[in-house]
């Protein structure tokens, strides 16, 4: 299939950006993201149940700058793809498909992905720090 | 053409790309409504975790319904995030023996993921 030499139509690069495409890309990279991060919930469970010690390494290691740096893309990752997510399941059930709805609802879930990540953070730091 | 009794549905059948029906892309959106009061439920806990040491935190997720969400978490989770993958490679592999390998590959991490979060739940749960 890959290997036929017929022309292919328009891609990427022959597009305008614009927020439907940017935010389609972006709920797809966020989910391939967060798949891996799920590590991080296999490996934060596994150290609360092999005792004190390991525990104590892994919330040394997310508390670390890395760590923090990681777990805040993390959750701004969440957020969105979980924003992003309702729009799907709107769609899904047949509503918000016209134009300006579309582009409304992509902003929305955008900025408030933004507001909760840093209300999430603010607790965070409020509480001294990561981990 | 009528040489047999088969319709032409049951003929097609099968034969898209996907291979299979809609069960998956049914399992996929139950799954996402799922994690929406898990995710909530998920980050207040994480939150009320935070720097209060081992002891503390054991306590919270041996609680029997931290416990049982934890676990409804990590099953919905991995399902959501091995079908949304799945739809990923079917998409952009088109060399059917690699896709066959990462497709294996993807249902066989989340399996022993979701494996090794159920364990380490009943563990913290059930005292050790």
């Amino acid at each position: 299939m890959a290997q036929t030499a017929r022309p292919l139509s328009p891609h990427l690069q022959i597009y305008k950006w614009q927020i439907t495409m940017a935010l389609s890309i972006l709920h797809r990279a966020t989910g391939i993201v967060l798949a891996l991060g799920s590590l991080l919930l296999v490996s934060g469970l596994l150290s609360l149940a092999s005792g004190p010690d390991t525990y104590a390494r892994f919330a040394a290691v997310a508390g670390s700058l890395p760590g923090q740096v990681l777990l805040f893309g993390w959750t701004w990752a969440l957020c969105y793809h979980l924003l992003n997510g309702i729009r799907h399941l709107a769609w899904d059930a047949g509503h918000g498909y016209d134009i300006p709805t579309v582009t409304v609802t992509g902003w929305v879930a955008v900025v408030l992905s933004l507001v909760f990540t840093f209300v999430i953070w603010g607790v965070v730091l409020m509480k001294g720090g990561a981990a | 053409m009528r040489s047999h009794l088969r319709t032409p549905l049951k003929r097609v059948r099968g034969l898209g790309s996907a291979k299979h029906g809609t069960g998956a892309f049914v399992i996929q959106r139950l799954t996402a409504i799922a994690l929406v009061p898990l995710f909530v439920w998920f980050v207040w806990l994480a939150l009320s975790m935070l720097h209060d040491g081992y002891a503390a935190a054991h306590t919270m997720v041996a609680h029997p319904a931290n416990a049982v969400l934890m676990a409804a978490f990590s099953i919905a989770l991995f399902w959501h995030a091995q079908l949304g993958l799945q739809v990923v490679i079917e998409d952009y592999v088109h060399t059917r023996w690699l896709e066959f390998i990462l497709q294996a590959l993807v249902r066989f991490l989340a399996i022993l993921g979701v494996l090794a979060c159920l364990l380490a739940i009943a563990r913290i749960a059930l005292g050790s």
